[in-house]
């Protein structure tokens, strides 16, 4: 499904603020693969993503999905089978426009866009039907401006923009992290029913090490730009909070005393 | 005297209505603050009035000029996106540009167009002023309702997303270049359908007719917005219409109460100024009365 190989990236290279965000990254997801990243701050997480959906380019390495090199692909173009849902929920929707526009513009991804009327009623229906789904009433109103809507619900929406298509892959930018906690955890379980109900094959960034091993099958601990280790299958079945703290310092240890000093 | 004065005022309003479309297209739907029209506008004068007086039919001449506008969006358009120069600068460069292309279209300064067929020549009869006027009316619905129903197609309601939230809608595989391109030749081809129809209307094309006409459209549509303008986009266009019919109002009253014809620019300037500040001092008007409120709450 996806396949990343060597994928490296430096931030500002040659200059004293030189930063190697991905350092020789390697990873394959297999279709239906529900993958969570962790990793402190700077640890390269959301460069990885940007790398995948084409927002940044890279400087080594190759990026796969169903077999085709997509490394040169530009971001739009990458965009028609990739779906995203970053932190800020105001990045994924158009305040200006509907609901059902924003809907609509999501619908055709990967389509020709041409010049036949956008929204008509078949579309409407869809989308009515989706949006119960979601459970907070946005289907009672299709032609509200996105920017009346609070964070949780555009987030909600975001999120059945990124997968209304079916994307071949799902990229989650700590999604549920800026959202209070009760419609974080709402955002989270729909996350969770809409990726096993169409069985789409995920990224996801959290901060929360229990979500991280709560969700999905595979867990993945990133640092400095490097994959520090994996979790899956029994190993990760048995994992707890605790396991991956310790499995975190083993590697802080290994690095030596300037790391501990920094910390 | 007065009543032929008013009319004269509505179809010029009417006709730069077309430029303030244009104008809603690039800095409103589109996000993109276009300078280009101020060399668009003259380039669609000097077309239609050069092909017109080399003997071609004024419509012909009107669509030539219209196409013409569109290919100097075009290359406004690419300048941003190829090169990834500023926007504003990209329009400050094509109407720069345009300039000299204008000079050596007409191959002077000033085409006189008096005696030539026009668009507006009546051909059944009735009196010039009913007759243009009409047009008028039926040329810019027919542009009002393409552009509404053009901005609610699937490429329509792309090119809004691009100019409100160009992150979104590349994450959804769209190329906003293309979209910007779009918008930008639309809106260009429009300004230069004005300029096509301004000089046919006023009986001549000149060189300096573009002078101020981005400072002028912005007038009208921050004066359409105020007054008109309520969450549809049908609602916003018609609105533009009004805003410019408004404007060229105020301006023929102003000229008609004796000012200067010189000091039309600074006012024009002023009034941009005065509409774009107005909201700000009227919510300062507000939190200083509701702080007094409130300090006489506490005491």
């Amino acid at each position: 499904m996806l396949k990343i190989v060597n994928l490296t990236k430096i931030f500002n290279p040659g200059t004293i603020n030189e930063k190697k965000a991905l350092d020789n990254i390697n990873l394959h997801l297999k279709e239906g693969d529900l993958v969570t990243i962790i990793g402190s701050n700077g640890a390269g997480k959301s460069t990885l993503m940007n790398a995948i959906s084409g927002a940044i380019a890279v400087d080594k390495g190759k990026i796969y999905i169903d077999n085709i090199d997509v490394t040169s692909q530009p971001e739009y173009r990458r965009g028609k089978f990739i779906g995203r849902v970053f932190q800020d929920p105001m990045t994924g929707t158009a305040a200006e426009m509907t609901v059902e526009e924003n809907l609509v513009l999501a619908l055709k991804r990967g389509q020709k866009r041409t010049l036949r009327k956008s929204i008509k009623n078949p579309e409407r229906v869809l989308f009515r039907e989706q949006l119960k789904l979601l459970g907070l009433n946005l289907e009672n109103d299709l032609r509200q401006k996105v920017g009346l809507l609070s964070g949780g619900q555009r987030q909600a929406l975001t999120l059945l923009m990124a997968t209304i298509t079916k994307p071949k892959l799902l990229l989650l930018d700590e999604h549920i992290a800026a959202l209070d906690p009760q419609i974080a955890n709402l955002v989270m379980e729909l996350t969770k029913q809409i990726v096993k109900t169409n069985r789409l094959t995920a990224l996801m960034i959290t901060h929360d090490l229990h979500q991280a091993l709560a969700v999905g099958n595979r867990t993945i601990m990133m640092h400095k730009g490097r994959m520090l280790f994996e979790l899956k299958g029994e190993e990760r079945k048995r994992a707890t909070v605790e396991t991956l703290l310790g499995l975190f310092r083993k590697q802080r240890e290994a690095e030596g005393r300037s790391f501990c000093f920094l910390a | 005297m007065e009543a032929l004065l008013f009319l004269e005022t509505v179809e010029q309003g009417l006709i730069y209505g077309i430029v303030v479309l244009g104008v809603y297209l690039s800095f409103r739907v589109l996000n993109y603050a276009d300078l280009s029209v101020d060399g668009t506008l003259p380039l669609g004068a000097a077309v239609a009035a050069s092909m017109i007086v080399a003997g071609y039919n004024p419509w012909i001449a009107t669509l030539v000029a219209t196409l013409a506008g569109g290919i100097g969006g075009l290359f406004t358009g690419y300048l941003h996106t190829k090169f990834r120069i500023d926007p504003l600068l990209t329009g400050i460069l094509t109407m720069t540009g345009l300039y000299s292309v204008n000079l050596q279209v007409m191959g002077k300064a000033n085409i006189p167009l008096l005696g030539y067929e026009v668009v507006f020549a009546s051909p059944f009869g009735l009196r010039g002023e009913v007759f243009t006027l009409g047009l008028l009316l039926l040329i810019v619905s027919i542009l009002v309702i393409s552009i509404y129903k053009f901005l609610g197609t699937e490429i329509g309601v792309a090119l809004r997303a691009t100019g409100n939230n160009q992150r979104m809608i590349t994450c959804l595989g769209v190329n906003t270049d293309n979209m910007k391109l779009l918008g930008l030749v639309i809106s260009n081809a429009m300004v230069s359908l004005s300029g096509a129809l301004i000089c046919q209307y006023q009986g001549f094309a000149d060189v300096g007719l573009g002078i101020g006409t981005i400072v002028g459209g912005l007038a009208s549509l921050i004066i359409g917005e105020m007054l008109f303008s309520k969450d549809s986009i049908f609602r916003d266009l018609v609105s533009m219409v009004l805003g410019s019919i408004i404007f060229r109002l105020i301006i023929a009253l102003v000229l008609w109460l004796g000012l200067p014809p010189a000091y039309l620019k600074l006012m024009t300037a002023f009034i941009v100024i005065i509409c774009l500040t107005a909201p700000d001092i009227k919510a300062g008007v507000k939190f200083i009365k509701k702080r007094g409120n409130s300090y006489a709450e506490n005491s």
